[in-house]
């Protein structure tokens, strides 16, 4: 166990190595950010100067090695744009997109999981068909297009919610956290659900195709075989079986979420780390770009390690080992 | 005094869209207390759908569309789903054939049997557990806290089908209903097993149906026997009867199959053909196309008739 | 006394008549049909793609000639009529462009863009997998590897980056789209390339020496292709929603080629002052669209698969 575990880390950080050298090397090649900085008419003395200053005039492998000096002292450059370290701006927007990506999460699980429960177990009846409809409908929305809808509707037409930034935050554990106050929660709303639609269809059809598998095991005829009670049946010996698989799915999913914030954030306003990488690649705020990616690379093969370890405790099968000798 | 488990007429279709699949037509037979019946056939024979129709277990397409199901008397046929539940489990028990897919592999063994016990009766979980403690204990499992505690696929198939047994067994039922129980086990495993049902069942007065395709279990086990092919009974009665005395083509080839019974450097006895699809059966004795002693009189479907005393046949022209 | 037939299994009367053999695509199609929704999103597509195809036909206005635009005219709702008697079905955006042409024309964008990075994707994927699965060993680990690395990232994540790195163009975008789609490819032709390797025709036909090439392109591709036309079928309404996506965020198409995530984009701004048609209309469309091509993948993925034996 702890062998597996000490190589996936060490495979991760391979990965994670070389993520951050094609992610340096392609963003350095976007464009020459100098030009955007200085003033126009400035000469070539005053060019070479501010491109010195940003190291920019070193050959690109020298580069890439001063920044893996520096980013192993946790400095991954300054933003050009507002001059300060680029891991600071990104740590400070985080927690928001964070706040939004769980909350969606949590929104996805809470409804898409009984409303997948009730489609499979009664597949061909009215309701069971209607949220299938409905989860093809969900994951075929353009989740921007949604956006735009739920603001045109509640916030323009019905004028009950807010449309961008937001709401008050407070601190929780040092964290600004916004669900915990009514306006924090008004803004957080249709953002949430906006971002959590998607994930919520594919749970939907996630957990009806495993609780229409799960129906046919003997385990289940057996279970009713011994008089148990629909609810048990379901509540305990269908759900606990389905649940492993799904729950690595949710873990997953959770990295492709906090990606899919960014379009969110854009349509929102809300101030996250999508916004932000967005905003710095329209002004080619290189370090900003690089500190992104690499935060984010991290947070993912953190989420993929966790996951991996998780299922590995979810299943007694894999948890527990092989059977005994004898009877 | 009426038998434990009176089944007349039974009929059970499939409706599918490719047709009627009539998998249990007309079957009618006793269980008594303390005896064991043993339904034999091969596999689409119908015997594990008769199973389950006794148990109200047959789910959609399939449907009982006639017969009569009676338990100490009380006929089964109306019950609502929390009747049937009440008695599940309680008054009859159903063992299944492989137990790593009938025991729920992510729950404990004790989740498992507490569970069966407290469906039925308010005790406590302590009180539950003191009672799955003495059922392992009384189909031969040692030590039982430590099985409890563990999950199916920590112990061998053995084991696992003991605690399967245990499980029927807990709630003190009338009527036991085994599905090929001991097809997926060792023999000496199987010998064992078959042992201690046939003691308990016979301490207990507990009713056992023991729906199998191999004959030789049967003829160590059952009291009585029915053999089933496509839907049907073809020849019932007492087991030493039906099987020295066999009247049915398909029993004597049944018997006939058996490899031990052959002689040294002989061609092994088969029976020719192979089941028929139980969706293009017409209206004959559905063993026909296969049996030596077709006649046609065989085209229309023989009734059920009586012999001799407890003892029931379906042919034409049977063994002489 | 009555004739005793002989032993032999002679198939009496009512026994089995073995229905006309069918060709497999009249099997296919009578299957496909079964499922009303599927057909109604197939009709669907049909009519989209015609339209599409069609666009400086049918559309009541070219939107990008600007000789045909009258500034005027903008920002007018559905169904208004400009004072020179020209009726706007679905309204007009900012710079007085018909919205029901726009539309059309964008559909023809953002289903050529699709289409051809899914089938450059498929192709590429292709070829990669079935390599992966003959030659086995070291190609196999290191083509595997990379898909597998790409595959736990989120696609749009991977394209937002490229098209930062290689800027804005309808080429670039198809770049970007088949960079993140050819691994799903590569996967499934690896999986089922492998299984099928293993069936005996594979065998007989190496042990007849057909040439390596006959026996993969004659042989192993025609069986590894059900899995694939429904991952293709998917994967198109993947492709053109993420493009969708990326122009919407400004990094996609340039606005000389505006797909429906442009036009989306585009009346964003106008959103909050009740202007709703601009950015909704092509919405509509572009969610049509991708349902469709749902319904119909949701069909074949149900015939198509094995497991499902009907």
């Amino acid at each position: 166990m702890l062998a597996y575990a000490i190589r996936r880390l060490g495979q991760s950080l391979l990965v994670l190595l070389a993520m951050s050298f094609l992610v340096f090397i392609g963003v350095y090649a976007i464009g020459n950010p100098v030009e955007l900085l200085i003033n126009p008419q400035a000469d070539a003395v005053e060019r070479a100067r501010a491109t010195a200053a940003l190291g920019l005039d070193k050959p690109i492998l020298e580069q890439y090695a001063t920044f893996l000096a520096r980013a192993a002292h946790g400095d991954l450059g300054r933003s050009f744009v507002y001059n300060v370290p680029a891991i600071q701006l990104i740590l400070d927007k985080l927690p928001a997109t964070l706040e939004l990506a769980v909350v969606a999460m949590a929104a996805a699980i809470a409804i898409g999981i009984p409303l997948g429960l009730i489609a499979g177990l009664r597949p061909h009846s009215f309701i069971g068909r209607a949220i299938m409809a409905g989860s093809i409908l969900g994951f075929s929305l353009p989740t921007f297009w949604v956006g735009l809808v739920l603001i045109m509707v509640f916030s323009v037409h019905l004028g009950w919610l807010p449309s961008n930034g937001r709401g008050e935050t407070v601190l929780l554990l040092g964290v600004p956290v916004s669900f915990l106050t009514a306006d924090g929660l008004a803004h957080l709303a249709m953002p949430a659900l906006n971002l959590a639609l998607y994930k919520l269809s594919l749970l939907i059809r996630l957990t009806r195709a495993g609780t229409r598998e799960a129906v046919l095991q003997d385990y289940v005829k057996f279970a009713r075989a011994k008089g148990l009670g629909p609810g048990r049946v379901v509540g305990v010996h269908v759900l606990k079986n389905i649940l492993i698989p799904i729950v690595t799915v949710i873990g997953l999913e959770l990295g492709s979420v906090i990606a899919f914030a960014i379009i969110t954030e854009t349509i929102f306003a809300w101030p996250g780390s999508g916004k932000l990488l967005i905003d710095s690649i329209n002004q080619l705020d290189r370090p900003v770009i690089v500190a992104y990616l690499v935060v984010i690379v991290t947070i993912f093969i953190v989420i993929n390690f966790a996951v991996d370890l998780m299922y590995s405790l979810l299943d007694p099968r894999v948890r527990l080992g092989g059977a005994e000798a004898g009877d | 005094m009426s038998a434990l488990l009176e089944v007349d007429g039974l009929r059970m279709h499939f409706f599918t869209k490719a047709g009627i699949v009539k998998a249990v037509d007309d079957v009618s037979f006793r269980v008594e207390r303390g005896r064991i019946l043993g339904l034999v056939g091969e596999s689409g024979s119908g015997k594990s759908m008769t199973g389950y129709s006794i148990m109200g277990l047959v789910d959609p397409p399939g449907r009982i569309v006639q017969g009569r199901i009676a338990l100490d008397g009380r006929d089964l046929a109306g019950l609502d789903e929390a009747q049937w539940r009440a008695l599940r489990g309680n008054r009859i028990a159903m063992i299944f054939q492989d137990p790593m897919m009938t025991l729920n592999p992510v729950l404990r063994i004790d989740t498992q049997m507490v569970e069966a016990v407290r469906a039925h009766h308010a005790v406590s979980r302590e009180s539950a557990l003191q009672r799955s403690r003495e059922a392992l204990v009384r189909v031969g499992i040692s030590s039982p806290d430590e099985r409890l505690r563990g999950y199916p696929h920590q112990f061998s198939g053995g084991m696992r089908q003991r605690v399967a047994i245990a499980i029927a067994w807990l709630n003190g039922p009338d009527l036991i209903i085994a599905d090929e129980p001991t097809t997926a086990l060792d023999v000496t495993i199987q010998g064992q097993i078959l042992f201690e049902m046939q003691k308990l069942c016979r301490d207990s007065k507990t009713g056992l149906i023991w729906i199998t395709h191999d004959l030789s279990v049967i003829a160590g086990l059952a009291d009585e026997v029915c053999v089933m092919y496509a839907g049907r009974i073809v020849e019932s009665g007492s087991v030493d009867d039906v099987l020295d005395r066999p009247m049915h083509p398909y029993t004597r080839g049944l018997l006939d199959s058996v490899p031990g019974r052959n002689l040294r450097g002989e061609p092994l006895a088969q029976i020719p053909g192979s089941t028929p699809s139980l969706l293009r059966l017409d209206a004959g004795c559905a063993f026909r196309t296969r049996c030596r002693r077709a006649v046609d009189e065989c085209r229309s479907a023989p009734p059920a008739r009586s012999p001799a005393v407890g003892r029931t046949l379906r042919c034409v022209n049977p063994l002489p | 006394m009555n004739t005793i037939h002989e032993a032999a299994p002679a198939p009496v009367d009512a026994q089995s008549a073995e229905p006309p053999v069918e060709s497999p695509w009249r099997r296919l199609w009578g299957e496909f049909a079964e499922s009303r929704l599927a057909l109604l999103g197939l009709g669907l597509l049909v009519v989209i793609v015609l339209v599409a195809l069609a666009a400086p036909l049918v559309s009541p206005q070219n939107p990008y000639d600007l000789a045909q635009l009258d500034v005027m005219d903008s920002k007018l709702p559905p169904g208004e009529v400009s004072p020179e008697g020209k009726r706007y079905w679905l309204g007009t955006d900012d710079q007085g462009r018909d919205m029901l042409s726009g539309i059309f024309y964008g559909l023809r964008i953002s289903l050529g863009v699709g289409v051809a990075s899914t089938v450059l994707a498929l192709a590429t994927g292709l070829v990669l997998g079935l390599a992966a699965a003959y030659f086995g060993g070291w190609v196999d680990a290191v083509i595997m590897r990379i898909a597998d690395i790409q595959l736990s990232f989120p696609a749009i994540l991977i394209a937002l980056v490229l098209l930062a790195v290689l800027g804005q163009g309808v080429d670039k975008v198809v770049i970007a789209l088949v960079t993140v789609q050819w691994a799903y490819y590569a996967r499934t032709v690896r999986s089922s390339a492998l299984v099928e390797r293993q069936k005996e025709y594979i065998e007989a036909a190496q042990v007849l020496a057909l040439p390596r090439r006959r026996i993969v392109f004659r042989h192993l591709l025609p069986n590894c292709l059900p899995p694939l036309i429904v991952v293709a079928t998917i994967q198109v309404a993947h492709a053109i929603n993420l493009e969708a996506a990326l122009s919407f965020l400004g990094l996609g198409l340039p606005i000389t080629e505006p797909s429906l995530g442009l036009l989306i984009s585009n009346g964003f701004q106008y959103l909050l002052s009740g202007k709703y048609w601009i950015s909704f209309y092509p919405g509509v469309a572009l969610l049509t669209t991708i349902v469709a091509i749902n319904l119909v993948a949701d069909q074949l993925r149900d015939i198509l698969n094995p497991r499902l034996k009907r």
